[in-house]
């Protein structure tokens, strides 16, 4: 992506903004189009987000969701690397908690199993995610093929599993027994029910906390770190980071399982926080959904964060909108997500000569091309 | 054993089917990448194209027409493509990708705007299909001629004609890439485009073509799913097809007839998987479909890791042509 | 209708030859400029028909953005082109070519994996179908090929042939297109002597049969082998035109290399001490297997400057990223502070910086600086862990603004503000950073590649006597250079490259520019002594 000339602010907030319009006034045109009212379905979302009972909860367990799939597109994004793959290694997570919570739960004391879960969804995670990083750096095998392939592989893993081996006995549907009590995330409701404060039902749970976690250490990461350095240089310049004498075959391969880490712990919030036992397809599109933030978010933490409680009060509000609504189902965020994609993704930099007319033309600055 | 020949002919016959859409995807895929334009929006023109004709097939009657307009709609998600990443130099892996989710969700939501029954069109009629072409004294050869006459019958007679476009769609691409013009110019534009804007030949203009011949087969792919194979157009009917198409491309190393191999290969892993579950086999023992279904994206994975034998995309393939200095 | 005509006419005329008009291509004062650069200046040029025009100059020179124009790649921004004198314009490449004009590139234009006769007809397929193309092709070429003594396998595959081989297609591309100039651009940068001399037999059949060549290079004894008339491009101007009978090397090589000498400071002699590097037959085959770094040998002193003299692309770029430790040799060793490296003990940046080596390198906008980064990141490039930082497990941005801001003070590098991207920068700003940067290491060996290249005259002065204070506290530098002066003005004793070898070292006291004028022209140090 090429590098901006207009002024930081317009980059980060001018941008995103613009493209974020576009794409929702496209997506007001289809709903135009089926015959209903875009601005009604815009209000019936925010309500839905924002204002009805639960809503906010809602809207903020999903926020989680994104929070841990963007920050993972986000970190292999500044090492020029493009992690498609958030659906398998965020199922991989899954499978390691499911694991650890199986096996271990009953035998050690339930805050060291909900502890080792944790880190067995990093690990899962950031093993399917370190493959793909190996085969690139070491073997040239383009990493977007790569991770495609290997969203399929972990989904066809899940289902072999979970309807064999790891079937819950007696049990008709692909899952696995729920883990044993204790072994779950409090939900943020009960913490602040058992406070004194009044709070309406929602999955929302402690893994938020975790994702919050996440984004500053993310930051601390990239921004205060050496190696965070040593990634920031190797995305921009391969050269100039074989002049610094920095190994950017390794650093591929470390921000890959970083960024396979990241995704696997959104399973922390779903599997740990809301179902308790493993099933199939938790992932949903949350993975692919994650791009859309990272893109958004201008790979930044605050970014991610801003972008996530969008896409959040998107996922809850289409879903006040399918309710409202009998034309109108949670497809319509898919579709919104896609054109979000489309304008801060491949569309990003569209508005540029315009923006550039209107802001460099006051101080005359507009560069020659480059000959 | 003469039953599991017969079964080995069927499952043959099936992969041919399973095969057909994934042949149509290999070959756009083919003319994208070898003019330089990574597409990985095949499933999400397959997906369009699969609801366009079954809505079309539905209101009109007519299966043509349905075919008709889903490969207009194909060839206008080509386009948007193009405009990303050829006019915009935008990044081609994430606009496929958008086009892909765009698809999922306009699909659904027109489906329901039109028909009200949840994202699928009403089941289709079958005068408003494509429906299977029985060859001439079929019947007759199965009963009368051993094993041939039985091979004529099931795998050769059977199938509707998108089977028989898809499998002359290879021999078109090959004729195409290798032995006119355009093709010639296409694949320079995808290995050197300098080479060609040097000529004075428009780089933008090859690689527009390209992507809309690409259109058109995914259209055609999209049409065989919902209205020749299937009845109608269901929600997210080509489940990852399109990804597979674009494995069995890479497999075929960008050629047309090994690719055609690749599908092939693909169709009959995915129809010996459904035969599969639950029987046993001597030694292996119980296989399980689910994984017999992974093996296409694991087989891509270790090719491109280099393990079996290198793979070389198009040289100039990602990279937005701007002319040099 | 009269465009028309005129075009025909103006067609024949260039097939057939013009009587009137000896000169194949003139040019009227043709102006070009990208930006601030002005490429060509006021250039005015004839090109007489049927012989072989040499246009030397150094690397952006503009000799390349010149012959763009006349092929048609670029528009000139002003002036006039004739072809055969006749006014010309051409708005794409196309256009010349139909005018007889045809360009063979540096980088050749060919599709790797298409037969030589796929990548010849390639655009002129003709209009009857991909077969018919090939086989009418195939029969031009024979007769071309006999002609000109172009011989090539017209159904190998490209990225398989020699290099010498694939220049030949280039050629026949342009001659199968009928062209009666051709313009070479830096044909033999790629050949092996013997396929220079093929090329060269080549070039004298083509000019026998009434072709116009153009040839751009900067190979000072080819232009002296080869050509009939020689002009030298400068800093975007034609700077000379000559018969070649009645020049030589050494007065081209002035033309191309010296400018007006604005600082010709004579700096006191260094005190050399011990030897800090010493490097012993250094081998280095790039990707190609082209050897591009031959036996090189040299013993290099605490409180000395080495200069290496050459025209760049002679292997100069290599010996510093292998000395740097970004790549690494293929047979041979150097030592840095007792520690040894070769082909199976490897160097590293990391390593070498350890040891108290420094670089700056040649290209300061890839390698140097990281363009996206702000300066005061670009700052601490190679060095994130130095002791200058503090050494916390977290980086502290405002500790390296800070560094930044000093080294920006102490080296007077403008504006000095550490926020600013690396990229807002003039070059002299950026390369005073790097230098800062570098030497603020208090280094004992200090690799520089083309130190005051698109620096302005303030900065190079500092730049200067920077280089020449850290030799006098003990520093061991190499110093890379294409201006022969910056050469002779810094160094204590100057090591001439030529085509990956070193040609001679001579002191400073006994160099003159004419001796090192011959010996970057590939002449041994004996030879270039004697004669003036």
């Amino acid at each position: 992506m090429q590098a901006s000339r207009l002024p930081a602010y317009v980059d980060i907030l001018v941008i995103p903004l613009l493209n974020l319009l576009t794409a929702l006034f496209v997506a007001g045109i289809i709903i135009a189009i089926i015959g209903e009212n875009p601005f009604t379905a815009l209000s019936i979302m925010l309500k839905g987000a924002f204002i009805y009972k639960g809503g906010l909860g809602y809207t903020l367990f999903y926020t989680t969701n994104f929070i841990f799939t963007g920050l993972a597109v986000a970190v292999a994004f500044h090492a020029m690397l493009f992690n498609i793959g958030g659906e398998g290694q965020a199922a991989m997570g899954g499978l390691g908690i499911g694991l650890v919570a199986l096996g271990l739960g009953g035998i050690l004391p339930v805050p060291i199993v909900i502890l080792l879960a944790i880190i067995g969804s990093a690990i899962f995670g950031a093993i399917w995610g370190v493959i793909p990083g190996y085969l690139q750096a070491k073997r040239g095998s383009h990493i977007v093929i790569t991770t495609i392939m290997f969203n399929f592989i972990a989904s066809s893993i899940m289902i072999w599993l979970l309807a064999g081996l790891l079937m819950a006995p007696n049990q008709m549907s692909p899952e696995t027994v729920s883990f044993a009590d204790g072994v779950m995330l409090f939900k943020i409701h009960q913490i602040l029910n058992s406070m004194g404060f009044s709070v309406a039902r929602s999955p929302l749970n402690l893994s938020f906390v975790l994702a919050l976690l996440c984004c500053f250490a993310v930051w601390v990461l990239i921004w205060r770190t050496r190696f965070g350095y040593r990634i920031r240089a190797t995305g921009f310049s391969t050269k100039a980071s074989a002049y610094g004498g920095y190994r950017p075959e390794w650093i591929i391969i470390l921000v890959m399982a970083i960024s396979g880490g990241l995704a696997g712990m959104m399973a922390v919030n779903e599997i740990l926080g809301v179902q308790h036992r493993v099933i199939l397809n938790f992932t949903s599109g949350y993975g692919f959904t994650g791009i859309a933030v990272a893109l958004m978010g201008r790979n930044h933490p605050v970014g991610i964060i801003f972008a996530s409680l969008l896409f959040g009060a998107l996922y809850q509000g289409g879903a006040e909108l399918d309710f409202e609504f009998q034309t109108i189902t949670r497809d319509m965020v898919i579709m919104i997500q896609g054109l979000i994609i489309l304008f801060s993704g491949a569309l990003a930099y569209m508005f540029n000569p315009f923006l550039e007319r209107i802001f460099l033309a006051n101080k005359g600055q507009k560069e020659p091309e480059n000959g | 054993m003469a039953d599991f020949w017969f079964q080995f002919l069927l499952a043959l016959d099936s992969s041919i089917r399973v095969a057909t859409p994934l042949i149509l995807g290999a070959m756009a895929g083919i003319f994208s990448e070898r003019s330089g334009i990574i597409d990985i929006s095949l499933e999400g023109k397959m997906l369009m194209a699969a609801f366009v004709a079954a809505a079309v097939a539905y209101g009109t009657g007519s299966p043509w027409l349905g075919a008709i307009a889903a490969i207009i709609v194909s060839i206008i998600a080509s386009l948007i493509h193009g405009f990303a990443c050829i006019i915009h130099r935008g990044n081609q892996v994430i606009s496929g990708l958008a086009i892909n989710i765009l698809a999922s969700g306009l699909t659904v939501i027109i489906g329901i705007a039109l028909f009200r029954q949840g994202g699928q069109t009403p089941t289709l009629p079958k005068s408003a299909r494509f429906n299977s072409i029985e060859l001439p004294f079929a019947q007759y050869f199965a009963d009368n001629i051993p094993i041939l006459g039985v091979v004529y019958k099931e795998l050769i007679s059977g199938h509707n004609i998108l089977v028989w476009l898809a499998l002359a769609s290879v021999g078109i691409t090959y004729y195409i890439l290798f032995k006119t013009t355009f093709g010639l110019r296409l694949r320079a534009v995808g290995e050197k485009p300098e080479a060609l804007d040097s000529a004075g030949i428009s780089v933008s203009k090859m690689r527009f073509q390209a992507i809309i011949i690409a259109g058109i087969l995914c259209g055609l792919a999209g049409v065989y799913l919902s209205t020749a194979t299937g009845a109608g157009f269901v929600k997210e009917m080509t489940a990852g097809k399109g990804y597979i198409a674009l494995a069995a491309m890479i497999f075929g190393k960008w050629r047309p007839v090994p690719a055609l191999f690749a599908c092939l290969m693909f169709g009959f892993l995915e129809a010996v998987a459904a035969r599969v579950q639950g029987a046993e086999f001597p030694i292996i023992g119980e296989i399980s479909s689910d994984l017999l279904l992974a093996l296409p994206y694991v087989l891509t994975v270790v090719l491109l890791a280099g393990f079996i034998g290198g793979v070389s995309p198009p040289r100039a393939i990602g990279q937005p042509y701007i002319k040099e200095r | 209708m009269l465009d028309k005509i005129n075009k025909v006419k103006r067609e024949h005329i260039i097939k057939n030859g013009d009587e009137s008009s000896p000169f194949a291509i003139s040019l009227i004062d043709i102006c070009k400029s990208f930006g601030p650069v002005q490429a060509n200046d006021a250039i005015s040029l004839d090109v007489t028909r049927g012989t072989i025009h040499g246009i030397i100059g150094e690397n952006g020179a503009g000799k390349s953005t010149l012959m763009s124009i006349i092929y048609g790649f670029y528009q000139p921004d002003s002036g006039m082109i004739k072809v055969a004198g006749t006014p010309a314009s051409f708005k794409q490449p196309s256009e010349a070519i139909s005018l007889g004009i045809g360009m063979v590139h540096q980088h050749f234009m060919l599709v790797p994996n298409f037969t030589a006769l796929e990548n010849i007809i390639l655009g002129s397929e003709g209009k009857k179908g991909l077969k018919s193309g090939l086989y009418a092709a195939r029969k031009k070429l024979k007769e071309l090929s006999q002609t000109y003594g172009l011989e090539v396998d017209l159904d190998s595959i490209t990225e398989d042939l020699p290099v010498g081989i694939q220049q030949r297609i280039e050629i026949l591309k342009a001659l199968y297109r009928g062209a009666k100039v051709l313009i070479l651009d830096e044909p033999t940068g790629v050949l092996t002597p013997q396929e220079t001399e093929r090329l060269f037999e080549i070039l004298n059949a083509l000019k026998s049969e009434g072709v116009t060549i153009l040839l751009i290079t900067h190979k000072l004894h080819e232009v002296m082998a080869i050509t009939d008339v020689v002009s030298v491009m400068r800093q975007g101007k034609l700077v000379a035109h000559t018969k070649t009978k009645e020049t030589n090397s050494e007065w081209l090589a002035e033309q191309m290399v010296g400018r007006s000498v604005l600082v010709n400071i004579q700096y006191p002699k260094g005190n050399p001490k011990h030897i800090a590097l010493s490097a012993e037959k250094v081998s280095v085959t790039d990707k190609r297997g082209f050897d591009s770094l031959k036996n090189v040998s040299f013993d290099l002193h605490a409180g000395e400057i080495l200069g290496i003299a050459g025209i760049s692309g002679n292997g100069q770029s290599e010996l510093l990223s292998v000395l740097s430790g970004i790549i690494q040799p293929a047979a041979g060793q150097f030592k840095i502070a007792e520690e040894l490296f070769d082909a199976t003990h490897h160097a590293d940046p990391q390593k070498v910086r350890q040891l108290g080596v420094a670089h700056v390198p040649e290209d300061r906008h890839a390698e140097g600086l990281i363009l996206q980064f702000q300066a005061f990141e670009s700052a601490i490039l190679g060095y994130e862990k130095s002791p200058n930082l503090g050494v916390k497990l977290l980086t502290d941005p405002n500790v390296n603004r800070t560094y930044c801001a000093q080294l920006m003070e102490s080296f007077d590098v403008r504006p000095q503000n550490p926020t600013l991207l690396s990229s807002q920068f003039s070059g002299g700003n950026q390369q005073k950073l790097i230098l800062a940067r570098e030497i603020s290491s208090m280094p004992k060996v200090l690799l520089v590649g083309q130190p005051t290249r698109g620096v302005d005259i303030g900065a190079i002065e500092f730049i200067h006597n920077t280089l020449i204070s850290m030799r006098d506290s003990g520093c061991a530098i190499i110093v890379v250079s294409v201006e022969l002066e910056e050469i002779l003005s810094l160094s204590d004793r100057i090591m001439v490259m030529n085509a990956g070898e070193v040609v001679g070292t001579v002191n400073k006291q006994d160099a003159t520019k004419p001796m090192l004028g011959k010996m970057m022209a590939g002449m041994s140090l004996n030879v270039a002594e004697k004669g003036v």
